[in-house]
Protein backbone atom coordinates (compact mmCIF):
# COMPACT_ATOMS: atom_id res chain seq x y z
CA UNK A 1 0.00 0.00 0.00
CA UNK A 2 1.09 3.30 -0.88
CA UNK A 3 2.75 5.52 2.13
CA UNK A 4 2.51 8.52 0.61
CA UNK A 5 1.72 11.49 3.80
CA UNK A 6 -1.65 12.35 2.69
CA UNK A 7 -3.70 9.50 3.26
CA UNK A 8 -1.60 8.18 6.39
CA UNK A 9 -4.07 8.97 8.94
CA UNK A 10 -2.22 7.76 12.16
CA UNK A 11 0.89 6.14 12.36
CA UNK A 12 3.45 4.32 14.96
CA UNK A 13 7.13 5.20 14.09
CA UNK A 14 9.52 2.96 16.12
CA UNK A 15 7.27 2.80 19.35
CA UNK A 16 7.93 0.18 22.37
CA UNK A 17 5.58 0.26 25.51
CA UNK A 18 7.13 -0.93 28.69
CA UNK A 19 5.15 -1.22 32.22
CA UNK A 20 7.51 -0.11 35.01
CA UNK A 21 8.70 -2.13 37.74
CA UNK A 22 5.64 -2.62 40.27
CA UNK A 23 6.63 -3.81 43.63
CA UNK A 24 8.81 -7.22 43.56
CA UNK A 25 8.21 -7.29 39.84
CA UNK A 26 10.28 -6.98 36.70
CA UNK A 27 9.06 -4.33 34.22
CA UNK A 28 6.85 -6.07 31.67
CA UNK A 29 8.38 -4.77 27.69
CA UNK A 30 4.84 -5.33 26.52
CA UNK A 31 4.83 -4.10 22.78
CA UNK A 32 7.20 -2.82 20.23
CA UNK A 33 9.52 -1.99 18.90
CA UNK A 34 6.71 -1.23 16.23
CA UNK A 35 5.85 0.65 12.64
CA UNK A 36 2.50 1.09 11.57
CA UNK A 37 0.91 3.29 8.93
CA UNK A 38 -3.03 3.77 8.85
CA UNK A 39 -4.46 4.88 5.81
CA UNK A 40 -7.13 7.12 6.04
CA UNK A 41 -10.44 5.16 5.66
CA UNK A 42 -8.73 1.45 5.88
CA UNK A 43 -9.74 -1.52 7.95
CA UNK A 44 -7.25 -2.45 9.99
CA UNK A 45 -7.38 -5.90 12.30
CA UNK A 46 -4.79 -6.73 14.75
CA UNK A 47 -4.19 -10.76 15.15
CA UNK A 48 -2.01 -11.75 18.12
CA UNK A 49 -1.58 -14.51 20.67
CA UNK A 50 -3.03 -13.70 24.09
CA UNK A 51 -0.53 -11.34 26.45
CA UNK A 52 1.10 -10.14 23.42
CA UNK A 53 0.25 -6.21 23.93
CA UNK A 54 -2.59 -6.47 21.85
CA UNK A 55 -4.85 -3.64 24.18
CA UNK A 56 -1.80 -1.90 24.85
CA UNK A 57 -1.66 -1.16 20.72
CA UNK A 58 -4.84 0.40 21.48
CA UNK A 59 -3.52 2.21 24.44
CA UNK A 60 -0.77 3.73 22.30
CA UNK A 61 -2.56 4.26 19.22
CA UNK A 62 -5.60 5.87 21.41
CA UNK A 63 -3.49 8.36 23.26
CA UNK A 64 -4.23 6.88 26.49
CA UNK A 65 -0.41 6.04 27.26
CA UNK A 66 2.32 7.50 26.09
CA UNK A 67 5.08 4.90 24.22
CA UNK A 68 8.08 4.60 26.44
CA UNK A 69 10.24 4.50 23.09
CA UNK A 70 9.13 6.39 19.68
CA UNK A 71 5.96 8.39 18.60
CA UNK A 72 2.40 7.67 17.77
CA UNK A 73 0.81 10.31 15.23
CA UNK A 74 -2.88 10.70 14.71
CA UNK A 75 -3.76 13.60 12.08
CA UNK A 76 0.14 14.54 12.06
CA UNK A 77 0.48 15.42 15.23
CA UNK A 78 1.99 13.60 18.12
CA UNK A 79 -0.19 11.45 20.88
CA UNK A 80 1.02 12.09 24.03
CA UNK A 81 -1.28 10.62 27.25
CA UNK A 82 -4.50 12.84 26.00
CA UNK A 83 -7.09 11.11 23.47
CA UNK A 84 -7.51 13.30 20.98
CA UNK A 85 -11.08 14.60 19.75
CA UNK A 86 -11.70 12.39 16.45
CA UNK A 87 -10.69 9.10 18.12
CA UNK A 88 -12.89 6.75 19.53
CA UNK A 89 -12.24 3.76 21.64
CA UNK A 90 -14.66 0.23 22.95
CA UNK A 91 -12.53 -1.28 25.59
CA UNK A 92 -12.15 -4.78 25.89
CA UNK A 93 -13.90 -4.78 29.47
CA UNK A 94 -17.28 -3.98 29.78
CA UNK A 95 -17.03 -0.23 30.44
CA UNK A 96 -20.86 0.87 30.63
CA UNK A 97 -21.74 2.47 33.69
CA UNK A 98 -24.06 0.93 35.52
CA UNK A 99 -26.25 4.01 37.06
CA UNK A 100 -27.16 5.04 33.84
CA UNK A 101 -29.41 3.28 31.72
CA UNK A 102 -29.14 2.06 28.11
CA UNK A 103 -29.68 5.50 26.57
CA UNK A 104 -28.10 7.88 28.58
CA UNK A 105 -24.99 5.77 28.02
CA UNK A 106 -25.00 5.56 24.81
CA UNK A 107 -26.15 9.89 25.25
CA UNK A 108 -22.92 10.28 28.16
CA UNK A 109 -20.32 11.27 25.53
CA UNK A 110 -22.75 13.97 23.44
CA UNK A 111 -24.07 15.50 26.63
CA UNK A 112 -20.88 15.72 27.92
CA UNK A 113 -19.70 17.91 24.85
CA UNK A 114 -22.75 20.22 25.10
CA UNK A 115 -24.70 18.85 21.97
CA UNK A 116 -28.25 20.05 21.12
CA UNK A 117 -30.97 17.87 22.93
CA UNK A 118 -32.92 17.09 19.54
CA UNK A 119 -29.30 15.88 17.92
CA UNK A 120 -28.13 13.83 20.38
CA UNK A 121 -31.88 12.12 20.39
CA UNK A 122 -31.68 11.93 16.61
CA UNK A 123 -28.07 9.88 16.88
CA UNK A 124 -28.69 8.06 20.41
CA UNK A 125 -32.21 6.23 18.77
CA UNK A 126 -29.78 5.41 15.72
CA UNK A 127 -27.22 4.28 17.08
CA UNK A 128 -29.30 2.04 19.39
CA UNK A 129 -31.33 0.53 16.59
CA UNK A 130 -27.95 0.11 14.57
CA UNK A 131 -26.59 -2.09 17.60
CA UNK A 132 -30.37 -3.64 17.75
CA UNK A 133 -31.16 -2.18 21.31
CA UNK A 134 -34.11 -0.18 20.51
CA UNK A 135 -36.42 -1.98 23.54
CA UNK A 136 -33.86 -1.69 25.91
CA UNK A 137 -33.12 2.33 26.26
CA UNK A 138 -34.69 2.12 29.39
CA UNK A 139 -32.92 -0.81 30.63
CA UNK A 140 -29.78 -0.88 33.11
CA UNK A 141 -26.49 -2.14 31.91
CA UNK A 142 -27.27 -5.11 35.05
CA UNK A 143 -30.23 -6.02 33.25
CA UNK A 144 -28.22 -7.20 29.92
CA UNK A 145 -26.09 -9.73 28.91
CA UNK A 146 -22.45 -9.13 28.41
CA UNK A 147 -22.40 -9.02 24.86
CA UNK A 148 -25.17 -6.58 24.61
CA UNK A 149 -23.75 -4.16 27.62
CA UNK A 150 -20.44 -4.48 25.06
CA UNK A 151 -22.52 -3.17 22.09
CA UNK A 152 -24.01 -0.35 24.77
CA UNK A 153 -20.06 0.77 24.41
CA UNK A 154 -19.92 0.70 20.90
CA UNK A 155 -22.87 2.59 21.04
CA UNK A 156 -21.95 4.84 23.26
CA UNK A 157 -18.81 5.14 21.24
CA UNK A 158 -20.20 5.65 17.37
CA UNK A 159 -22.78 8.74 18.79
CA UNK A 160 -19.38 10.81 18.88
CA UNK A 161 -18.69 9.96 15.30
CA UNK A 162 -14.88 9.28 15.65
CA UNK A 163 -12.33 9.54 12.57
CA UNK A 164 -10.41 6.66 14.26
CA UNK A 165 -12.23 3.95 15.91
CA UNK A 166 -10.39 1.61 18.07
CA UNK A 167 -12.15 -1.62 18.80
CA UNK A 168 -10.34 -4.04 21.67
CA UNK A 169 -11.96 -7.17 20.87
CA UNK A 170 -15.72 -5.68 20.71
CA UNK A 171 -17.45 -9.12 19.79
CA UNK A 172 -15.42 -11.17 22.37
CA UNK A 173 -18.68 -11.68 24.81
CA UNK A 174 -20.96 -12.42 21.64
CA UNK A 175 -22.27 -15.72 20.02
CA UNK A 176 -20.70 -16.54 16.36
CA UNK A 177 -24.05 -15.79 14.23
CA UNK A 178 -24.62 -12.66 16.39
CA UNK A 179 -20.81 -11.95 15.71
CA UNK A 180 -21.08 -12.42 11.96
CA UNK A 181 -23.99 -9.69 11.60
CA UNK A 182 -22.75 -7.43 13.98
CA UNK A 183 -19.51 -7.35 11.70
CA UNK A 184 -21.45 -6.91 8.76
CA UNK A 185 -23.19 -4.00 10.71
CA UNK A 186 -19.41 -2.80 11.23
CA UNK A 187 -18.72 -2.60 7.49
CA UNK A 188 -22.28 -0.83 6.52
CA UNK A 189 -20.91 1.58 9.00
CA UNK A 190 -17.53 2.07 8.08
CA UNK A 191 -18.34 2.37 4.30
CA UNK A 192 -20.72 4.93 5.36
CA UNK A 193 -18.64 6.86 7.69
CA UNK A 194 -15.54 6.62 5.95
CA UNK A 195 -14.03 6.29 9.80
CA UNK A 196 -10.54 4.54 9.97
CA UNK A 197 -10.99 1.32 12.13
CA UNK A 198 -8.81 -0.60 14.20
CA UNK A 199 -10.13 -4.13 15.43
CA UNK A 200 -8.30 -5.94 17.66
CA UNK A 201 -9.63 -9.57 17.73
CA UNK A 202 -8.65 -13.44 18.05
CA UNK A 203 -11.18 -14.76 15.55
CA UNK A 204 -8.98 -15.17 12.78
CA UNK A 205 -11.86 -15.46 10.10
CA UNK A 206 -13.23 -12.27 11.44
CA UNK A 207 -10.55 -10.28 11.07
CA UNK A 208 -10.34 -11.80 7.71
CA UNK A 209 -13.64 -11.02 6.39
CA UNK A 210 -13.47 -7.25 7.81
CA UNK A 211 -10.24 -6.19 6.99
CA UNK A 212 -7.88 -4.40 4.47
CA UNK A 213 -5.19 -5.55 6.00
CA UNK A 214 -4.35 -7.54 9.22
CA UNK A 215 -1.36 -7.18 11.70
CA UNK A 216 -0.16 -10.36 13.29
CA UNK A 217 1.98 -9.67 16.30
CA UNK A 218 4.11 -11.98 17.56
CA UNK A 219 4.35 -13.66 21.50
CA UNK A 220 5.17 -10.77 23.63
CA UNK A 221 7.01 -8.24 23.28
CA UNK A 222 4.37 -7.93 20.40
CA UNK A 223 6.05 -6.83 16.82
CA UNK A 224 4.31 -7.22 13.54
CA UNK A 225 5.67 -10.63 12.04
CA UNK A 226 3.76 -9.88 9.34
CA UNK A 227 0.81 -7.47 7.41
CA UNK A 228 -1.13 -9.89 5.30
CA UNK A 229 -3.38 -7.96 2.60
CA UNK A 230 -6.88 -9.40 2.02
CA UNK A 231 -7.53 -7.54 -1.21
CA UNK A 232 -11.34 -7.82 -0.57
CA UNK A 233 -13.31 -5.35 -2.18
CA UNK A 234 -15.49 -2.18 -0.31
CA UNK A 235 -18.78 -3.28 -0.51
CA UNK A 236 -18.11 -7.37 1.20
CA UNK A 237 -20.13 -8.79 3.99
CA UNK A 238 -20.40 -12.37 5.55
CA UNK A 239 -21.44 -14.25 2.61
CA UNK A 240 -17.41 -13.54 1.73
CA UNK A 241 -17.04 -16.61 3.57
CA UNK A 242 -17.92 -18.54 0.13
CA UNK A 243 -15.14 -16.83 -1.83
CA UNK A 244 -12.35 -20.04 -2.39
CA UNK A 245 -10.19 -17.43 -1.31
CA UNK A 246 -11.23 -16.56 2.16
CA UNK A 247 -9.88 -19.51 3.29
CA UNK A 248 -6.48 -19.11 1.61
CA UNK A 249 -5.81 -16.13 3.76
CA UNK A 250 -7.27 -17.78 6.98
CA UNK A 251 -5.15 -20.57 6.17
CA UNK A 252 -1.93 -17.90 6.11
CA UNK A 253 -2.75 -16.26 8.88
CA UNK A 254 -2.99 -18.97 10.81
CA UNK A 255 0.74 -20.19 9.70
CA UNK A 256 2.06 -16.71 11.34
CA UNK A 257 0.39 -17.15 14.40
CA UNK A 258 0.74 -21.20 15.41
CA UNK A 259 4.85 -20.65 16.30
CA UNK A 260 4.13 -17.23 17.88
CA UNK A 261 0.98 -18.67 19.71
CA UNK A 262 2.51 -22.41 20.93
CA UNK A 263 5.41 -19.25 22.45
CA UNK A 264 2.67 -17.32 23.98
CA UNK A 265 1.47 -20.61 25.67
CA UNK A 266 5.25 -21.32 26.76
CA UNK A 267 5.77 -18.26 28.66
CA UNK A 268 2.73 -18.86 30.73
CA UNK A 269 2.91 -22.52 31.45
CA UNK A 270 5.57 -23.17 34.43
CA UNK A 271 8.36 -25.57 33.06
CA UNK A 272 7.52 -29.18 33.42
CA UNK A 273 9.09 -30.53 36.41
CA UNK A 274 11.94 -33.45 36.04
CA UNK A 275 9.76 -35.82 38.27
CA UNK A 276 6.93 -35.43 35.74
CA UNK A 277 9.41 -35.85 32.81
CA UNK A 278 10.61 -39.06 33.87
CA UNK A 279 7.13 -40.14 34.76
CA UNK A 280 6.07 -39.54 30.97
CA UNK A 281 9.25 -41.19 29.31
CA UNK B 1 -37.83 -9.89 49.16
CA UNK B 2 -41.01 -8.10 48.18
CA UNK B 3 -41.95 -4.74 49.77
CA UNK B 4 -45.12 -6.36 51.12
CA UNK B 5 -42.69 -9.96 52.46
CA UNK B 6 -40.53 -6.72 53.72
CA UNK B 7 -43.63 -4.88 55.49
CA UNK B 8 -45.41 -8.11 57.18
CA UNK B 9 -41.70 -9.40 58.54
CA UNK B 10 -41.38 -5.82 60.33
CA UNK B 11 -44.63 -6.55 61.59
CA UNK B 12 -44.01 -9.41 62.91
CA UNK B 13 -40.92 -8.37 64.55
CA UNK B 14 -42.58 -5.70 65.92
CA UNK B 15 -45.60 -7.66 67.29
CA UNK B 16 -43.13 -10.36 68.75
CA UNK B 17 -41.30 -7.59 70.92
CA UNK B 18 -44.89 -6.32 72.31
CA UNK B 19 -45.67 -9.68 73.27
CA UNK B 20 -42.76 -10.52 75.01
CA UNK B 21 -42.54 -6.95 76.60
CA UNK B 22 -45.99 -7.51 77.75
CA UNK B 23 -45.16 -10.63 79.36
CA UNK B 24 -42.08 -9.41 81.29
CA UNK B 25 -44.54 -6.66 83.22
CA UNK B 26 -47.30 -9.33 83.55
CA UNK B 27 -44.60 -11.39 85.44
CA UNK B 28 -41.78 -9.37 86.79
CA UNK B 29 -44.33 -6.33 87.77
CA UNK B 30 -44.15 -2.58 87.01
CA UNK B 31 -40.72 -2.27 89.11
CA UNK B 32 -38.94 -4.31 86.80
CA UNK B 33 -40.04 -3.30 83.67
CA UNK B 34 -43.47 -1.10 82.57
CA UNK B 35 -46.34 -1.94 80.30
CA UNK B 36 -45.74 -1.08 76.92
CA UNK B 37 -49.18 0.96 77.08
CA UNK B 38 -48.25 3.15 80.71
CA UNK B 39 -44.36 3.51 78.79
CA UNK B 40 -46.40 5.08 75.83
CA UNK B 41 -48.22 7.32 77.90
CA UNK B 42 -45.44 8.50 80.22
CA UNK B 43 -43.37 9.16 77.19
CA UNK B 44 -46.17 11.33 75.54
CA UNK B 45 -46.23 12.90 79.56
CA UNK B 46 -42.68 13.71 79.48
CA UNK B 47 -42.64 14.71 75.98
CA UNK B 48 -45.34 17.46 77.05
CA UNK B 49 -42.95 18.95 80.10
CA UNK B 50 -41.74 22.28 79.14
CA UNK B 51 -38.52 20.95 81.15
CA UNK B 52 -38.06 17.54 79.41
CA UNK B 53 -37.52 19.97 75.98
CA UNK B 54 -33.81 21.27 77.19
CA UNK B 55 -32.72 17.91 77.90
CA UNK B 56 -33.88 16.64 74.26
CA UNK B 57 -32.67 20.28 72.48
CA UNK B 58 -28.98 19.46 73.97
CA UNK B 59 -28.77 15.87 73.08
CA UNK B 60 -30.24 16.34 69.70
CA UNK B 61 -27.96 19.22 68.87
CA UNK B 62 -25.14 17.33 70.34
CA UNK B 63 -25.44 14.20 67.87
CA UNK B 64 -26.38 16.62 64.90
CA UNK B 65 -23.05 18.32 65.48
CA UNK B 66 -21.37 14.85 66.04
CA UNK B 67 -22.77 13.72 62.65
CA UNK B 68 -21.47 16.70 60.72
CA UNK B 69 -18.20 16.24 62.09
CA UNK B 70 -17.74 12.52 61.24
CA UNK B 71 -20.17 12.84 57.80
CA UNK B 72 -17.90 15.82 56.79
CA UNK B 73 -14.61 14.93 58.35
CA UNK B 74 -15.08 11.15 57.57
CA UNK B 75 -15.80 11.65 53.93
CA UNK B 76 -13.23 14.13 53.29
CA UNK B 77 -10.47 12.10 54.81
CA UNK B 78 -11.89 8.94 53.61
CA UNK B 79 -11.66 10.39 49.62
CA UNK B 80 -8.34 11.88 50.16
CA UNK B 81 -6.79 7.93 51.89
CA UNK B 82 -8.52 6.54 48.94
CA UNK B 83 -7.31 8.80 46.01
CA UNK B 84 -4.00 7.83 46.36
CA UNK B 85 -3.92 4.44 46.17
CA UNK B 86 -0.69 3.94 48.46
CA UNK B 87 -1.61 6.21 51.44
CA UNK B 88 -5.24 4.19 50.87
CA UNK B 89 -3.28 0.96 50.98
CA UNK B 90 -1.46 1.78 53.77
CA UNK B 91 -4.32 3.86 55.99
CA UNK B 92 -6.83 1.09 55.66
CA UNK B 93 -6.10 -1.28 57.88
CA UNK B 94 -5.10 1.37 60.26
CA UNK B 95 -8.58 2.28 60.26
CA UNK B 96 -10.10 -1.36 60.94
CA UNK B 97 -8.03 -1.65 63.62
CA UNK B 98 -9.01 1.49 65.23
CA UNK B 99 -12.85 0.54 64.45
CA UNK B 100 -12.48 -2.54 66.72
CA UNK B 101 -11.15 -1.05 69.54
CA UNK B 102 -13.44 -0.51 72.42
CA UNK B 103 -13.91 3.08 71.79
CA UNK B 104 -14.98 3.95 75.56
CA UNK B 105 -11.48 2.81 76.66
CA UNK B 106 -10.41 6.49 75.49
CA UNK B 107 -13.48 8.26 76.92
CA UNK B 108 -11.40 9.38 80.21
CA UNK B 109 -8.92 11.15 77.89
CA UNK B 110 -12.34 12.95 75.34
CA UNK B 111 -13.26 13.93 79.69
CA UNK B 112 -9.81 15.78 80.07
CA UNK B 113 -9.19 17.30 76.99
CA UNK B 114 -13.07 18.87 76.48
CA UNK B 115 -14.62 19.03 80.52
CA UNK B 116 -17.85 17.76 81.08
CA UNK B 117 -19.81 19.98 78.57
CA UNK B 118 -21.57 18.98 75.39
CA UNK B 119 -17.97 19.12 73.81
CA UNK B 120 -16.60 16.10 75.10
CA UNK B 121 -20.29 14.38 74.24
CA UNK B 122 -20.17 15.43 70.54
CA UNK B 123 -16.11 14.34 70.30
CA UNK B 124 -17.25 11.00 71.84
CA UNK B 125 -20.28 10.57 69.12
CA UNK B 126 -18.01 12.22 66.60
CA UNK B 127 -15.30 9.26 67.26
CA UNK B 128 -17.24 6.28 66.79
CA UNK B 129 -19.34 7.91 63.85
CA UNK B 130 -16.34 8.89 61.74
CA UNK B 131 -14.20 5.66 61.79
CA UNK B 132 -16.93 3.60 59.10
CA UNK B 133 -17.66 6.63 57.38
CA UNK B 134 -13.42 6.91 55.92
CA UNK B 135 -13.39 3.18 55.61
CA UNK B 136 -16.73 3.29 53.23
CA UNK B 137 -15.17 6.10 51.47
CA UNK B 138 -11.46 5.11 51.14
CA UNK B 139 -12.62 1.86 49.65
CA UNK B 140 -15.43 3.58 47.37
CA UNK B 141 -12.89 5.76 46.09
CA UNK B 142 -10.30 2.93 45.63
CA UNK B 143 -13.08 0.65 43.89
CA UNK B 144 -13.98 3.48 40.82
CA UNK B 145 -13.69 1.54 37.93
CA UNK B 146 -10.18 2.13 36.09
CA UNK B 147 -12.21 1.56 32.83
CA UNK B 148 -14.93 4.13 33.48
CA UNK B 149 -11.72 6.59 34.24
CA UNK B 150 -10.32 5.69 31.02
CA UNK B 151 -14.04 6.32 29.06
CA UNK B 152 -13.92 9.61 30.48
CA UNK B 153 -10.90 10.53 29.06
CA UNK B 154 -11.46 9.21 25.31
CA UNK B 155 -14.44 11.35 25.91
CA UNK B 156 -12.53 14.46 26.64
CA UNK B 157 -14.00 14.86 29.69
CA UNK B 158 -12.67 17.94 32.23
CA UNK B 159 -11.43 16.83 35.42
CA UNK B 160 -14.85 18.70 36.96
CA UNK B 161 -17.00 16.78 34.73
CA UNK B 162 -15.28 13.40 35.38
CA UNK B 163 -15.76 13.98 39.30
CA UNK B 164 -19.08 14.80 38.42
CA UNK B 165 -20.23 12.55 36.14
CA UNK B 166 -18.74 9.46 36.63
CA UNK B 167 -16.62 9.79 40.25
CA UNK B 168 -19.26 10.89 42.79
CA UNK B 169 -22.08 8.26 40.97
CA UNK B 170 -19.38 5.43 41.07
CA UNK B 171 -19.12 6.56 44.90
CA UNK B 172 -22.33 7.62 46.34
CA UNK B 173 -23.53 4.43 46.86
CA UNK B 174 -20.65 3.00 48.61
CA UNK B 175 -20.43 6.16 50.64
CA UNK B 176 -23.89 6.22 52.02
CA UNK B 177 -23.37 2.70 53.33
CA UNK B 178 -20.55 4.22 55.05
CA UNK B 179 -23.32 7.18 56.24
CA UNK B 180 -25.65 4.47 57.50
CA UNK B 181 -23.51 3.19 59.75
CA UNK B 182 -21.71 5.63 60.88
CA UNK B 183 -25.18 7.72 61.58
CA UNK B 184 -25.89 4.58 63.90
CA UNK B 185 -22.57 4.69 65.58
CA UNK B 186 -22.26 8.29 66.42
CA UNK B 187 -25.81 8.18 67.99
CA UNK B 188 -24.21 5.29 70.47
CA UNK B 189 -21.60 7.33 70.78
CA UNK B 190 -23.27 10.42 71.66
CA UNK B 191 -25.38 8.73 74.24
CA UNK B 192 -22.55 7.11 75.53
CA UNK B 193 -21.13 10.58 76.45
CA UNK B 194 -24.31 11.27 77.89
CA UNK B 195 -24.86 8.84 80.16
CA UNK B 196 -21.46 9.45 82.15
CA UNK B 197 -20.35 12.71 83.93
CA UNK B 198 -22.98 15.15 81.91
CA UNK B 199 -25.50 17.69 83.31
CA UNK B 200 -27.78 17.45 80.81
CA UNK B 201 -29.57 15.48 77.77
CA UNK B 202 -31.30 12.25 77.15
CA UNK B 203 -28.43 10.14 78.70
CA UNK B 204 -28.53 12.88 81.43
CA UNK B 205 -32.65 12.29 82.49
CA UNK B 206 -31.76 8.54 81.92
CA UNK B 207 -28.91 7.91 84.63
CA UNK B 208 -31.12 10.40 87.09
CA UNK B 209 -33.73 7.98 86.73
CA UNK B 210 -31.64 4.72 87.46
CA UNK B 211 -30.07 6.51 90.53
CA UNK B 212 -33.71 7.23 91.52
CA UNK B 213 -34.97 3.85 90.41
CA UNK B 214 -37.79 5.07 88.29
CA UNK B 215 -38.64 2.70 86.04
CA UNK B 216 -41.37 4.64 84.21
CA UNK B 217 -38.66 6.83 82.98
CA UNK B 218 -36.23 4.66 82.14
CA UNK B 219 -38.28 3.06 79.92
CA UNK B 220 -40.16 6.05 78.18
CA UNK B 221 -36.37 7.20 77.13
CA UNK B 222 -35.53 3.87 75.63
CA UNK B 223 -38.65 3.72 73.93
CA UNK B 224 -37.88 6.96 72.26
CA UNK B 225 -34.38 6.53 71.82
CA UNK B 226 -35.15 3.22 69.82
CA UNK B 227 -38.10 4.60 67.84
CA UNK B 228 -35.98 7.56 66.50
CA UNK B 229 -32.80 5.18 65.69
CA UNK B 230 -35.32 2.63 64.46
CA UNK B 231 -37.02 5.33 62.37
CA UNK B 232 -33.21 6.62 61.36
CA UNK B 233 -32.22 3.44 60.28
CA UNK B 234 -35.31 2.65 58.43
CA UNK B 235 -35.14 5.53 56.04
CA UNK B 236 -31.53 5.27 55.65
CA UNK B 237 -31.37 1.45 54.54
CA UNK B 238 -34.52 2.00 52.11
CA UNK B 239 -32.24 4.84 50.54
CA UNK B 240 -28.77 2.87 50.67
CA UNK B 241 -30.99 -0.23 48.95
CA UNK B 242 -32.06 1.82 46.37
CA UNK B 243 -28.51 3.68 45.34
CA UNK B 244 -27.60 0.11 45.46
CA UNK B 245 -29.84 -1.25 43.05
CA UNK B 246 -28.43 -1.24 39.98
CA UNK B 247 -24.43 -2.15 40.76
N1 LIG C 1 -0.51 -2.01 33.88
C1 LIG C 1 0.34 -3.03 33.63
N2 LIG C 1 1.44 -3.22 34.38
C2 LIG C 1 2.30 -4.22 34.12
N3 LIG C 1 2.13 -5.10 33.13
C3 LIG C 1 1.07 -4.98 32.34
C4 LIG C 1 0.11 -3.93 32.54
N4 LIG C 1 -0.85 -4.05 31.61
C5 LIG C 1 -0.51 -5.11 30.85
N5 LIG C 1 0.65 -5.67 31.28
C6 LIG C 1 1.34 -6.83 30.69
O1 LIG C 1 1.70 -6.48 29.38
C7 LIG C 1 1.46 -7.57 28.49
C8 LIG C 1 0.55 -7.14 27.38
O2 LIG C 1 -0.73 -6.83 27.94
P1 LIG C 1 -1.98 -6.50 27.01
O3 LIG C 1 -3.15 -6.32 27.90
O4 LIG C 1 -1.64 -5.37 26.12
O5 LIG C 1 -2.10 -7.85 26.17
P2 LIG C 1 -3.27 -8.33 25.22
O6 LIG C 1 -2.63 -8.82 23.99
O7 LIG C 1 -4.31 -7.28 25.08
O8 LIG C 1 -3.85 -9.55 26.03
P3 LIG C 1 -5.29 -10.26 25.89
O9 LIG C 1 -5.20 -11.15 24.70
O10 LIG C 1 -5.42 -11.04 27.15
O11 LIG C 1 -6.30 -9.17 25.74
C9 LIG C 1 0.89 -8.68 29.34
O12 LIG C 1 1.92 -9.60 29.61
C10 LIG C 1 0.44 -8.02 30.59
O13 LIG C 1 0.63 -8.88 31.70
MG1 LIG D 1 -6.26 -7.21 25.56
Amino acid sequence: MSSDGASVHAALVGVTRVYPARAGQPPVHALGPLDLELQRGEFFSVVGPSGCGKSTLVDVLGGLAPPSQGEALFEGKVLGSTVPDGVGVVFQEDASFPWLTVWENVAFGLRRRGTDAAEIRRRVDYALGFMGLQGFAKAYPAQLSGGMRQRVCIARTLVMQPRLILLDEPFGALDQQTRLLMGDELLRLWRETGATVVLITHALDEANLLSDRIGVLSARPGCFIAIVETGWSRDRDSTLAEDPRFGAVTARLWAYLRPESLRALGQQAPAVPDTLRSAAE
Amino acid sequence: MSLAARWRDSALVVAAILALWQAINLVGGDNLMTSPLATVQHAADMVGQARFWPHLRETVTAYLAALAIAVFGGIGFGVLLGAHRLTGEVAEPIFVALYSIPKVTLYPVILLAFGLGIQAKIAFGALHGIIPIVIFSLNAVRQVNRTWLRTARTMSLTPMQTVRHVIIPATVPEIFSGLRVGAALTLLGTMLGELFASQRGLGFLLMTAIDLHDVKTIMAIALLITLFSVAMNAAMLALDRRLHARF
